[in-house]
């Protein structure tokens, strides 16, 4: 199973965190530095994993950003960087040819995708077209909500009760 | 009115997540002090009593939290408020939230028991998706166990998009509540079935984590996940099931008949790179006896290895590593693939390389392979250096050594690694250094050869890490010193200024080696003056080394160097080194004054020196052997000795040992001679059981049994061994590994002769294994969490192999709601089984539960295999 999904920028700042295993705040801070400190550091023309603590890490390099999945040493690799990869265009087809700047404005986007994508640290949907389907639905709903609660008088109306 | 009004404008001027990010990139304030601002202007939001306001505090908590590492378990509660709104958008937030920091220990968890089923009942698919997605982040034994009637329910859900995260959560409420599996395991099985792929791949990755806790419970359902593997053509999901069978055909090898041929298939067909390298681990680690489809996995493994993507490149590499154990051909077929990997940018093929390459030595490529490897060492940064000297150090003495023939070559290699200017690894080069001294006397010569030349360059003092081989190299230096070519030289060499580099314990080994080298040079001078006694000194070291001559004069010239170099060390402040020195000077002192009295005319005082001489000759001549790790246990207690009685008196015993150095000696050679004469005796012991009937049965069968099991380490009893004439019969012979390797298979061309005759190398019985392999092993670790599990999934397909039908399961889920009913359901069900079992004339434990995959509970697949 997939333990915990990073993704960390070129300079080494965090951009997206998810832990399918337990790990404490502080464990957590660790790893990552702990993880960026030896990916980064990687040649552009290395393998895409590395051995980590008895675990694999699969990495990958899009632009300036590198999506990290964290794997059981029994998992296939390249099943991960597929999946991977999958992620990114579902990524690049919601906002439309991603960069950095669009998982950094809409983090919490990128966790929704992720969430459907994967689950348990399984992959739970392997069509782009179903995901790309079911977040727009969602963002629907949350628009249509919206609309309605953001009338000033709305506002009012609750502030006050 | 004033904290609403606040609460007004904090709703109107709330600044929302993408303030947050912007003035984040825009701050001057430093990263810490704007997030504790920001944290401040939070925890006021997070009060709000409008759950928009509280939503976008929490909001902007949790993507600190996840990016900055800020702790959010203080708004635990809020999390739990924002989650009861009835709006998608803030309990989507608030999901989110408890997902990222929620755990078991949370004391507000059980809070959101309820919200969690009204969510999961909820009409709107997405709001069952939330919560399912939570349950599968931070179920507990409670939670998973309130949900799993629930759960049960939604694996059956029209929609697949909830359908499918259901069987996701299963996964963690199996974990987290065993008994959820009789509830569910049936209806995830009828998934299995389902014709929707996103629904098959999803209820595929659960059964590949379930069987990679626990294998056997996933066994029975091989037909359904055969028909999968035929039929589809969807690679995520038959990797998944690849993995399944790979963990089935290793506990059910009639399986892998079965299976093999669609794995080729795949293989064959398959364009997917990430679905052929699954069928090919799948077929090496798994399905490694049949042999056409291991030579398929090969063919493939060598394309992977020829590409440049260098993530194929290192799984090619990873692949062979799985196979080299059963088929060490196919390895030795990519030999130059391997060695050029060797040179890989990347260091994880190189380490991969060099693992394989490690894999395949054996005692006629030992020295090609190591030569090999020690080029690539010098020319390699200092970790991977290091990685090649202790593959080949662990390599080499595997088994004492198994693989070493010409102890002279790995000698000269152990000294050459010396020489490696990254080498860090001196203390298992040490280690060997006097292991091999120890063990194979043959070898001793050369051992010396190589001390000289490791003592006499002063350039290695200088290295740290270089120490320990040093220390090991005076040491056998000054204990073999009869095969030195030049004592004199030697004796330089230990007390060469640059020593003072040393640390004081190797310092004192230096000096202590360099009295055994002048007690040895004053005992062959005496023997060689006197007539009487040469014959004798000659005798002793026939057949060793040239005899060294000494006259007067080089005697008293090495003196003079000794009382030299260690005149300036009896008055450092380390005692061990001081005492030592002095210790020598001492003896030097007394020697050399009766020396001088010597020139006079013969008289009885000149036979003090040559008493003090051989006095000391004998102290040193005890050989020392290797000590097995057991031998302590062996030595029983004598009577009269007090283990627990207070030490007082020690001082009073010790003042009969004059030399500390001694003591160490004596008692050290004590075990050894113990341990072998106690070989002999149950050699003796053996021998006369054999003959005679014995006089305990019980005793003598458990003797029998030793004998087969180690007869190896066992002493012969005909004493007409030929190597016995060379070696002393306290030396057990080697084991017979010649003919064991050249039945070796995978090398024909093996010469059956060797040039030179391996030398004996001692070894004892158990307890005696190489440090490098007793620290590489690891004990598997027992999970306890998967016994349950695998419990339960086990009592479930009994459920379902004894044809109870669904209502029988729908039963089961309402009981569910009340655990002591469920219990009591539980004890039912355990005495039904055992009626049952004794109905069938079998008589049942009453450790039922311990044994849990005894033969009678084992769900066998019938037809399928037939």
């Amino acid at each position: 199973m997939i333990h915990f999904v990073l993704l960390v920028s070129r300079q080494g700042k965090v951009r997206l965190t998810k832990w399918y295993s337990p790990y404490a705040q502080k464990e957590r801070s660790k790893v990552i530095r702990e993880l960026s400190g030896v990916i980064l550091n990687r040649g552009p023309k290395l393998c895409n994993f590395v051995e980590w603590r008895g675990y694999k890490v699969v990495y990958k390099r899009y632009a300036s950003l590198y999506f990290c999945m964290c794997i059981d040493q029994e998992d296939n690799e390249l099943e991960v960087l597929e999946i991977i990869h999958h992620y990114v265009e579902i990524l690049d087809r919601y906002f439309g040819s991603v960069c950095e700047l669009d998982l950094i404005f809409n983090f919490h986007k990128a966790y929704y995708i992720l969430d459907e994508l994967l689950i348990a640290g399984e992959l739970q949907e392997s069509s782009k077209k179903t995901v790309a389907r079911i977040i727009s639905a969602q963002d629907q709903l949350v628009e249509a909500a919206k609309e309605e609660a953001s009338s000033i008088s709305n506002i009012i109306a609750q502030a006050t009760k | 009115m004033s904290s609403s009004s606040n609460s007004l404008m904090d709703n109107l001027f709330q600044r929302s997540l993408e303030d947050l990010v912007k003035g984040f990139r825009l701050q001057l304030l430093g990263e810490s002090s704007f997030i504790s601002k920001a944290l401040e202007e939070i925890r006021r939001e997070i009060k709000a009593t409008d759950l928009s306001t509280k939503s976008t505090a929490l909001h902007k908590l949790s993507y600190l939290a996840a990016l900055y590492g800020v702790d959010m378990s203080w708004a635990a509660f809020h999390a739990v408020e924002v989650v009861s709104s009835s709006r998608f958008q803030h309990k989507r937030i608030g999901y989110q939230a408890i997902t990222q920091s929620f755990h078991d220990q949370t004391s507000v968890l059980l809070l959101i028991t309820n919200q969690v089923r009204k969510d999961l009942n909820s009409a709107n698919e997405y709001e069952v998706s939330l919560a399912l997605e939570c349950l599968a982040r931070i179920g507990t034994h409670d939670l998973a166990s309130d949900f799993t009637p629930e759960v049960f329910t939604l694996l059956g859900s029209s929609k697949a998009f909830v359908r499918k995260k259901a069987i996701g959560v299963v996964l963690r409420v199996f974990e987290k509540y065993p008994d959820a599996v009789k509830v569910c395991f049936k209806r995830l099985v009828e998934n299995l079935e389902s014709s929707d792929p996103q629904i098959l791949s999803a209820v595929v990755g659960v059964f590949c984590e379930l069987a990679a806790k626990d294998p056997q419970s996933c066994l029975p359902l091989a037909p359904e996940l055969y028909k999968v593997l035929v039929d589809s053509r969807n690679n995520w999901v038959l990797i998944k099931v690849l993995k399944i069978f790979a963990k089935l055909a290793s506990i059910e090898p009639r399986l892998g008949k079965k299976v093999v041929e669609p794995i080729c298939e795949h293989m064959r067909r398959s364009v997917a790179k990430s679905l052929v390298f699954e069928c090919v681990r799948t077929v090496v680690s798994s399905l490694s006896d049949h042999e056409a489809a291991v030579k398929l996995a090969v063919a493939k493994i060598r394309e992977f290895l020829v590409e440049d993507d260098p993530n194929l490149k290192y799984l090619g590499l990873n692949a062979l590593s799985i196979v080299a154990p059963k088929h060490l051909l196919a390895v030795l077929e990519n030999k130059e693939a391997i060695v050029k990997a060797l040179s890989d940018e990347d260091p994880n093929v190189k380490l991969e390389a060099l693992h394989l390459l490690m894999a395949m030595v054996n005692e006629d490529n030992v020295s090609e392979i190591s030569k090999i490897l020690m080029n690539y060492a010098l020319k390699s940064d200092p970790f991977f250096c290091n990685e090649i000297i202790f593959s080949v150090l662990s390599a080499c003495s595997r088994n004492t050594y198994e693989i070493i023939v010409d102890f002279d070559w790995y000698l000269c290699l152990l000294g050459e690694m010396a020489r490696i200017p990254h080498c860090q690894r001196g203390e298992e080069i040490e280690h060997q250094l006097i292991d091999i001294g120890l063990r194979v006397r043959d070898a001793r010569p050369q051992l010396v050869c190589v001390s000289w030349a490791l003592l006499i360059d002063p350039a290695l003092l200088g290295n740290l890490f270089l120490h320990p081989i040093l220390s090991a190299a005076a040491w056998a230096s000054g204990e073999y010193v009869e095969f030195s070519k030049n004592p004199y030289e030697t004796v330089e060499a230990l007390l060469q200024p640059r020593t003072g580099l040393l640390p004081p314990f190797i310092k004192a080994i230096y000096i202590h080696s360099a009295f055994k080298v002048l007690v040895f040079c004053l005992g062959s001078y005496f023997s060689a003056s006197d007539p009487t006694s040469s014959s004798l000194a000659q005798e002793s070291s026939s057949g060793s080394s040239p005899v060294n001559t000494f006259t007067y004069e080089s005697i008293m010239k090495l003196m003079n160097v000794i009382k030299l170099g260690l005149e300036p060390l009896s008055e450092t402040h380390d005692v061990e080194v001081q005492e030592r020195a002095k210790n020598v000077l001492g003896f030097i002192g007394s020697i050399k004054q009766e020396l001088a009295e010597k020139v006079n005319p013969q008289d009885n005082e000149t036979e003090s020196y040559r008493v003090t001489t051989a006095f000391m000759e004998d102290v040193f001549s005890e050989e020392l052997g290797p000590v097995s790790a057991t031998a302590q246990e062996k030595v029983c207690i004598p009577d009269g000795l007090m283990l627990t009685e207070n030490l007082g008196d020690l001082e009073d015993i010790c003042g009969q040992f004059l030399k500390p150095v001694e003591l160490d000696l004596v008692s050290y050679t004590d075990k050894i001679s113990f341990s072998v004469s106690k070989l002999r005796i149950r050699d003796q012991q053996e021998a006369s059981s054999s003959s005679s009937p014995p006089p305990e049965p019980a005793a003598a069968s458990l003797l029998a049994e030793h004998r087969k099991r180690h007869g190896m380490y066992y002493l012969t009893s005909q004493k007409s061994d030929p190597e016995s004439n060379s070696t002393p019969s306290d030396y057990p012979p080697a084991n017979d590994l010649a003919s064991k390797i050249s039945m070796d298979p995978f090398n024909p061309k093996r010469k059956p002769n060797q040039s030179k005759p391996r030398p004996v190398v001692v070894k004892l019985d158990e307890g005696d294994e190489s440090r490098i392999t007793s620290q590489a092993k690891t004990k598997p670790k027992t999970v306890n969490d998967d016994e349950t599990l695998s419990q339960a999934i086990q009592s479930a397909l009994l459920v379902k192999s004894k044809g109870k039908e669904k209502d029988k399961c729908e039963k089961n889920s309402n009981i569910v709601l009340e655990e002591e009913r469920l219990r009591t359901e539980n004890q039912q069900n355990i005495e039904k089984k055992k009626k049952k079992k004794k109905k069938n004339g079998e008589r049942s434990s009453i450790k039922h539960r311990s044994r849990r995959r005894s033969s009678s509970e084992q769900v066998d697949i019938p037809d399928f295999l037939l």
